[in-house]
C-alpha cells in the first residue's frame, strides 16, 4: 500500500490547539480522486477472483453440487465445498470468547439461514468464477424454516446485547400501574434491517508460505488477527491486516465474519492470490443484521402527568445456531423517572443468519418504541410531548439511581424546542395543514446513548526534528477517524497536526480497540492522550534535568507542551524546541506508550450517556397516504466535541437513518421460505436525496469530567435515537393514525381520510 | 455471468435477423435487460445491440401533427424535449417521475417499454414464477405481495407492469411501430402487452425478431396539452416504482369535459386504460361527484389478489386527485418533484 497522502494542512487550520476545530476531514480529497484504496482495490500479482454459491433455502442439507460442471467452465480454476477444502486449526463452532461468533465456512452441508455460503468458486476472472457458482446448480433436502418473531416457541435468553441483564427493575411495577389515573398498552413492531454498507465485505487474502497479507475492511482490527490466528493456527506476528478505509460498517464489519475466511481458504487451497468480495444480495445472510423485534409498553401516569410505572418487554429473534439478542427493553432504563420500571426480553430461534450488533443496537429499536410510547401517553395526560418529558425528566439514572456524570439534556431540549419553533404547536392532532392542503405534523422524540469506553493502546514519538508521529490501529469507517484522532494527537505532543504523522489502519500498530458503540473517538482518543502525555513527560526530563537547557531545573513548577516547545508553566518566556532539546541530549527521537480504558471507580459512581433532543415535522397527503418528512432539528450534549464538522456529519446521518427507521427500511421475509424478497439497494429502502429534509444540528456544550480524561461522549450512534420516535410522532401528530408497526405504510394512513 | 455473442447490426435489417435466432435478445441501454443477466433470470445466448442503429433516435412532428419517438430517444431526453413536453405534458411528468437522473439519461424508449415486471419472485431464482419459467408455479400468490396486481391477474401471474412511461401513452392512444421478419407493422400500446391469463410468460405481442422502431402518438393527443397529469403514490419521494399511478387527461371545451382520457399503473400486467371511467366523464362538468364516479368505475372490476385490497382504494383516491389537477389545468412547469403528491408544498402553516 503506497503511503496515504493525507492533506496535511487544510487551508483553514487555526494553528494552536487542534481539538475543536471544524477541518474538513483529510481523506477527502484521496476519496474524491479515486485515490482511497478500498480492500477490494487491491490486486497482488497472480490474483484469482472467488465468488460465494449461496444457499437458495433457509433450513436443509445440500445434497448436491455439480462441480464438474463448475470446473469445466472456462477460467473456473478450483471448487471449494465441504469434501474440498483446506482445514482449519479449530471448529469454527466452538466461541473462545464472547466476540467470537458461528459462521458458515463449509464444515458441513447442512444450511441453517438463506444466502450461506455453501461453496466458493475459484477462477481467473470474476465473470468465469460467478458462472461457475451458478453451475453448481445445487440441489437440497428441504426442511420447513422457522420465519418471524412467532415462529417458535419462545425462551428467556441468559444475557440481551454485549452481556446485559436480560431482565431488570426497580420499584413495584403492577403496584404502579394499578394506581395510575392513565395507562398505555400497547405493542410496536420493527422489522429485520440490514447494515447495507456502501462497501460490500471484501477480502484479498495473500499468503506468504505461513504468513498471509489480508486486506480486509474491519472495525476491529486486532478482533479480527487473533480469530484469524486461531482459525489458520498461526502465529499473531505472522498476520498482517490492512484496513486504511472502510465504506461503511455500522456494526457489521465489527467481528470476523465467514465470507472472509472464506476468502483466505480459497486463497490457501488454491496458492494463489485471491479476491473475494459479496454481492449486493449476499450481504443479507452472513454478515449479521437488526433483529425484528415485537415491544410491548405498558406506562402509568398520575393525575399530574408524572409517570407512575414502566414495563418494557422485548420480543426479539436469533438463529438457531448462536446467540445474540436485541436489547430493545434496555432504551427505558436512562430516560424518564418512573419510580418503578420493569425491563425484560425474550427470544425464538429463527432461520437466519445470527443478527448482529447494528447502528445503536438495542437502542434504535427500543428508542422508537418508548418514544412512541411516550408520546401516546402525553396524549392520553391531555399534555403538550415536551412538557410531558420535562415533568419526567430523570434528575438521576431511573434504573440504578446513581447521579449523571453529566447531563444537559434539558438544554437539548430547550434549544431544538426554540429553533423548531415547538412552541406553536398544536396539541391535537390532524390540525395543521400547508398552504396546499397538505397534513403538517410535528413530532419530538429524546435521543440517548452510553458513553462507553473500550480498552486501546498507542504509541507516541518526537523525532530529532522536533516532529510527531502518533500510532494506533484506528478504524476510519468514513466518520473521519483520520482527521478526529489526529486532531487530537496533535494537541497530545502539543505540535501543529500537520507536524504530527499520525499512522493508523493497519494491525502491525498498537491496538486501539473496537471501532464500535461510539466509543472510538473517546479509547483511542483517551490512549493518544495518554501516549502523547508520556512522550512530552520523557521530553520534559531531558530538558528539565540538564543544566544548559532554559528549563532545567523545572521539573516542579512543570512545563507545558505547545507548538513543538516545551514552556516553562510558572514563565513562559522561558522555552525550548523539541528539537533542540533532543539535538542536546543526541538522541535520535523518544518515544513513549499510552492506554485509554473505561475508569471502573468513576462507572461504579456515575451513570454516563449522551443525550439529544430531536424536533421533527413531516407532511401527509391527507387521502394517499404518502409522507415526506419536510424538517428536522437535533440538539445533542455528547462531552467535548472533537471536530465539530465530522459530528455534525455523524448526527446528520444518525437522523437519516432514524428517519428511515420510521418509514423506510425493512426486509421482506418470505414468510414460508425465510428468504429476503428485496435484497437488493433498489427495493430495500432507504431515503433518497428527495426525502431528505433541511436538517439542522445544535450541539449542546457540555463538560464531562468523569467519562474519560478528554471528556468524550461519542456521537456515531445516539443521532438515530430519538428521530425515528419523533418522526414516527409526527406521523401521528399529522394524521391522527397512530401506527405501530415500523416501516409506517402508506396503506396504514388510508383508514381515514 | 453466462458467456453469450454481443453482435452490433449495422441495419434494422440485419438486427432482425440476429434478434430472430433463438436464445437472442435486444439490448438497448440495458439498465433493466443487465440487471437480469447478472441475476441469472435471463440468460441469453447473443445480445443484438441496437443502440448503435441509425435513424431511431429522432423525435419528429408528421403532417398530421401526430410525434413520431424513435426508439432509441432517452427517456431523460424525451422529458426535456420542450415542444414534446409542452404537447404531451403527462408524458414528461410520468417520465420524470421514473427511476433516477442517472437512469432516465441512459434508458431508451424501446426499453422502457418492454422493461420486465419487478415482482420479487420473478427476480429471486430460488422462488417459483411463471413468467420466468412457464409452468413452476407463482410464488408471489400466497407470498408478499403487497404490491402486486388488483386488476387482470390471473391464478397464474399477479405481476405488475412497471412502468410510468407507458400509463400516460396508453391514456392518449400511442400507437407502435415494429419491423420484423414480415416486415412493418402497427399496433396500439393497449395491444403490447398482455395479460397473463395461462401464459403468463408470454409478455407482449412482439415475435420473436420484432424490433420496436418507434412510438406514435396521434393528432388527437394533443388536444389534452391544457389538461394533463400524471400522479404517482411510492415509498419514497423518489427513485421508487408505483404503488398504484394514473394519468388523466381531459379536453374541456364550454366548462364541460369533451373527452376524458384516464389509465392506471401498478394495478395490472399491463398499463390499464380505463375506458368505462372515460366514459362517464364525457359530456358532463369536472366536478369532483363525477370524478369520484369515474373512480368507482375504473376499479369496478378489481379485486385483490393477495395483501392489497388497499390498493384498490387508494387507486379510486388517485384516479380522484388525478382528475382535479388535470381539471384545474396543467402547471406551466412541471414541478421539481414531478407526478408527486408533494408536487407543490411549500412551508407549513397553521389551519
Ligand atoms: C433501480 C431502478 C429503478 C427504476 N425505477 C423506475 C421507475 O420508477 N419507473 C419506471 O418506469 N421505470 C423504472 N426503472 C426501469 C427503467 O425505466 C428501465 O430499466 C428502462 O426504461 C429500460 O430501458 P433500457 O433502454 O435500458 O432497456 P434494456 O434494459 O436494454 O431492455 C429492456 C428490455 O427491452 C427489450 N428492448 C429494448 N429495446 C427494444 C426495442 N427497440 N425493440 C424490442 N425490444 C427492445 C430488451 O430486449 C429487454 O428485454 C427503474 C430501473 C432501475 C434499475
Ligand atoms: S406474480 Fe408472476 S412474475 Fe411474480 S412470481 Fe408469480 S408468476 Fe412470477
Amino acid at each position: 500500500m503506497p503511503e496515504l497522502n493525507l492533506t496535511s494542512a487544510p487551508a483553514h487550520l487555526r494553528h494552536g490547539s487542534s481539538i475543536g476545530q471544524p477541518l474538513t476531514r483529510r481523506d477527502g480529497v484521496l476519496k474524491v480522486k479515486g485515490q482511497a484504496t478500498y480492500a477490494a482495490d487491491n490486486h497482488p500479482p497472480g490474483m484469482l477472483f472467488a465468488v460465494m454459491a449461496v444457499s437458495g433455502i433457509a433450513h436443509g442439507r445440500v445434497t448436491s453440487l455439480d462441480v464438474a460442471a463448475a470446473k469445466r467452465h472456462p477460467g473456473v480454476v478450483d471448487v471449494m465445498t465441504p469434501d474440498h477444502k483446506p482445514q482449519l486449526a479449530i471448529d469454527p463452532e466452538i466461541k473462545t470468547n464472547p466476540f467470537v461468533f458461528r459462521m458458515e465456512v463449509l464444515q458441513s452441508n447442512e444450511v441453517r439461514y438463506a444466502n450461506q455460503p455453501i461453496a466458493v468458486v475459484i477462477a481467473e476472472t470474476l465473470e468465469a468464477a460467478t458462472e461457475g457458482a451458478v453451475l453448481l446448480a445445487p440441489r437440497y433436502e428441504e426442511l420447513p424454516a422457522l420465519v418471524g418473531v412467532d415462529a417458535g416457541a419462545s425462551f428467556v435468553p441468559p444475557v440481551v446485547g454485549v452481556g446485559n441483564p436480560t431482565e431488570n427493575h426497580r420499584g413495584d411495577v403492577e403496584a404502579g400501574l394499578a394506581s395510575a389515573d392513565k395507562q398505555i398498552d400497547a405493542i410496536y413492531e420493527t422489522p429485520p434491517q440490514y447494515h447495507n454498507a456502501m462497501e460490500p465485505h471484501a477480502i484479498v487474502a495473500h499468503w506468504d508460505g505461513d504468513g498471509v497479507q489480508i486486506d480486509m475492511p474491519t472495525q476491529g482490527l486486532m478482533l479480527s488477527l487473533a480469530r484469524v490466528a486461531e482459525l489458520f493456527g498461526i502465529a499473531h506476528d505472522k498476520i498482517h491486516i490492512r484496513s486504511p478505509f472502510l465504506g461503511g460498517g455500522f456494526g457489521s464489519k465489527g467481528l470476523m465474519a465467514g465470507p472472509p475466511v472464506l476468502g483466505l481458504m480459497a486463497a490457501k487451497l488454491v496458492g494463489r492470490p485471491v479476491k473475494l468480495v459479496l454481492r449486493r444480495e449476499q450481504m443479507y445472510g452472513p454478515v449479521g443484521h437488526r433483529a425484528p423485534t415485537r415491544q410491548r409498553l405498558r406506562i402509568g401516569a398520575d393525575g399530574e402527568g408524572r409517570l407512575t410505572a414502566l414495563d418494557h418487554h422485548a420480543r426479539t429473534v436469533s438463529s438457531t445456531f448462536d446467540d445474540f439478542y436485541e436489547p430493545a427493553a434496555d432504551a427505558s432504563h436512562t430516560l424518564y423517572a418512573a419510580p418503578a420500571i420493569r425491563t425484560s426480553h425474550d427470544a425464538v430461534r429463527v432461520n437466519t443468519g445470527t443478527p448482529l450488533f447494528m447502528r445503536a443496537p438495542g437502542e434504535a429499536t427500543g428508542s422508537i418504541a418508548l418514544e412512541s410510547a411516550i408520546d401516546e401517553m402525553a396524549w392520553a395526560c391531555g399534555m403538550d410531548p415536551l412538557a410531558f418529558r420535562l415533568k419526567n425528566y430523570a434528575e438521576v439514572e431511573p434504573i440504578t439511581g446513581k447521579p449523571f456524570s453529566s447531563k444537559a439534556l434539558r438544554a437539548c431540549y430547550d434549544q431544538g424546542a426554540a429553533r423548531f419553533g415547538w412552541a406553536k404547536r398544536l396539541l391535537q392532532p390532524r390540525q395543521m395543514r400547508d398552504d396546499s392542503g397538505l397534513l403538517v405534523g410535528w413530532g419530538m422524540g429524546t435521543a440517548t446513548f452510553p458513553a462507553l469506553m473500550f480498552q486501546a493502546q498507542a504509541r507516541a514519538v518526537i523525532r530529532r526534528d522536533g516532529a510527531g508521529v502518533m500510532e494506533i490501529g484506528a478504524h476510519d469507517m468514513g466518520q473521519g477517524a483520520w482527521t478526529a484522532l489526529a486532531q487530537i494527537a496533535a494537541d497530545a505532543v502539543g505540535l501543529d497536526i500537520d507536524r504530527v504523522e499520525f499512522k493508523a489502519g493497519t494491525s502491525d500498530l498498537p491496538d486501539a480497540g473496537i471501532a464500535g458503540g461510539s466509543a472510538h473517538t473517546a479509547t483511542a482518543g483517551a490512549a493518544i492522550h495518554s501516549a502523547g502525555a508520556a512522550v512530552i513527560a520523557k521530553l520534559a526530563d531531558l530538558a528539565t534535568n540538564d543544566e544548559r537547557s532554559p528549563l532545567f531545573g523545572a521539573g516542579n513548577a512543570g512545563v507545558i507542551a505547545r507548538d513543538g516547545r516545551l514552556i516553562r508553566r510558572d514563565d513562559e518566556s522561558r522555552s525550548e524546541s523539541y528539537a533542540e532539546i533532543l539535538a542536546r541530549a543526541g538522541v535520535a527521537e523518544v518515544e513513549a506508550r499510552g492506554t485509554g480504558a473505561p475508569n471502573p471507580a468513576a462507572m461504579e459512581e456515575y451513570a454516563m450517556h449522551a443525550h439529544g433532543a430531536v424536533f421533527a415535522e413531516v407532511k401527509v397527503d391527507p387521502e394517499l397516504g404518502q409522507i415526506r418528512v419536510t424538517r428536522m432539528v437535533g440538539a445533542f450534549a455528547a462531552g467535548r466535541i472533537v471536530n465539530p464538522h465530522l459530528v455534525k456529519s455523524q448526527l446528520f446521518g444518525g437522523m437519516i437513518w432514524g428517519m428511515s427507521f420510521a418509514l423506510h427500511e425493512e426486509a421482506i421475509t418470505d414468510r414460508r421460505s425465510g428468504r429476503i424478497m428485496n435484497a437488493n439497494l433498489g427495493e430495500y429502502h432507504i431515503p433518497v436525496n428527495a426525502d431528505v429534509p433541511p436538517l439542522d444540528v445544535i450541539t449542546v456544550e457540555e463538560h464531562d469530567p468523569h467519562v474519560n480524561a478528554l471528556g468524550i461522549k461519542g456521537v456515531g450512534e445516539i443521532g438515530i435515537t430519538g428521530s425515528a420516535g419523533a418522526v414516527a410522532n409526527a406521523v401521528w401528530h399529522a394524521t391522527g393514525v397512530r401506527v405501530r408497526r415500523f416501516p409506517i405504510r402508506i396503506e396504514e394512513l388510508l383508514t381515514q381520510r | 455471468m453466462k458467456q453469450f455473442d454481443y453482435v452490433r447490426p449495422a441495419t434494422v435489417a440485419e438486427a432482425i435477423a440476429a434478434a430472430a435466432q433463438p436464445g437472442a435478445t435486444y439490448l438497448a441501454a440495458g439498465t433493466n435487460l443487465l440487471d437480469l443477466m447478472k441475476g441469472n433470470i435471463s440468460r441469453p445466448d447473443r445480445l443484438v445491440d441496437v443502440t448503435h442503429l441509425d435513424g431511431l433516435d429522432g423525435i419528429e412532428t408528421l403532417a398530421d401533427g401526430s410525434v413520431r419517438i424513435g426508439a432509441l430517444v432517452s427517456n431523460a431526453d424525451l422529458a426535456h424535449d420542450a415542444g414534446f413536453a409542452k404537447a404531451y405534458p403527462a408524458v414528461a411528468e410520468a417520465l420524470l417521475s421514473g427511476a433516477s437522473a442517472q437512469l432516465r439519461n441512459a434508458a431508451t424508449v424501446g426499453g422502457n417499454l418492454l422493461q420486465r415486471t419487478r415482482c420479487a419472485y420473478f427476480y429471486d431464482t430460488a422462488s417459483r414464477c411463471n413468467k420466468r419459467e412457464a409452468g413452476s408455479g407463482c410464488d408471489a400468490r400466497d407470498g408478499e405481495n403487497r404490491t402486486h396486481a388488483v386488476l387482470g391477474w390471473s391464478e397464474n401471474c399477479i405481476a405488475t407492469n412497471p412502468s410510468d412511461f407507458c400509463v400516460p401513452l396508453v391514456a392518449l392512444d400511442a400507437i407502435v411501430e415494429i419491423e420484423g421478419r414480415n416486415g412493418r407493422r402497427e399496433i396500439t400500446l393497449d395491444e403490447l402487452h398482455r395479460l397473463p391469463g395461462n401464459t403468463p410468460e408470454r409478455e407482449s405481442a412482439l415475435e420473436p425478431g420484432d424490433l420496436i422502431v418507434a412510438v406514435r402518438l396521434p393528432p388527437a393527443a394533443r388536444g389534452f396539452a391544457a389538461h394533463a397529469r400524471y400522479l404517482k403514490v411510492r415509498e419514497r419521494t423518489s427513485y421508487a416504482f408505483a404503488i398504484v399511478s394514473a394519468a388523466a387527461a381531459l379536453r374541456i371545451e364550454n366548462g364541460k369535459v369533451a373527452e376524458a382520457r384516464l389509465a392506471l399503473g401498478g394495478v395490472a400486467a399491463k398499463p390499464w386504460r380505463a375506458r368505462a371511467a372515460e366514459d362517464v366523464l364525457r359530456g358532463v362538468a369536472p366536478t369532483a361527484g363525477v370524478f369520484q364516479e369515474a373512480a368507482w368505475r375504473a376499479l369496478t372490476d378489481a379485486k385483490p389478489s393477495g395483501d392489497n385490497a388497499y390498493k384498490i382504494e387508494l387507486a379510486r383516491r388517485i384516479v380522484v386527485r388525478a382528475l382535479i389537477l388535470a381539471a384545474a389545468g396543467t402547471p406551466a412547469r412541471i414541478a421539481a418533484l414531478p407526478a408527486s403528491p408533494f408536487a407543490s408544498t411549500s412551508g407549513a402553516i397553521h389551519a
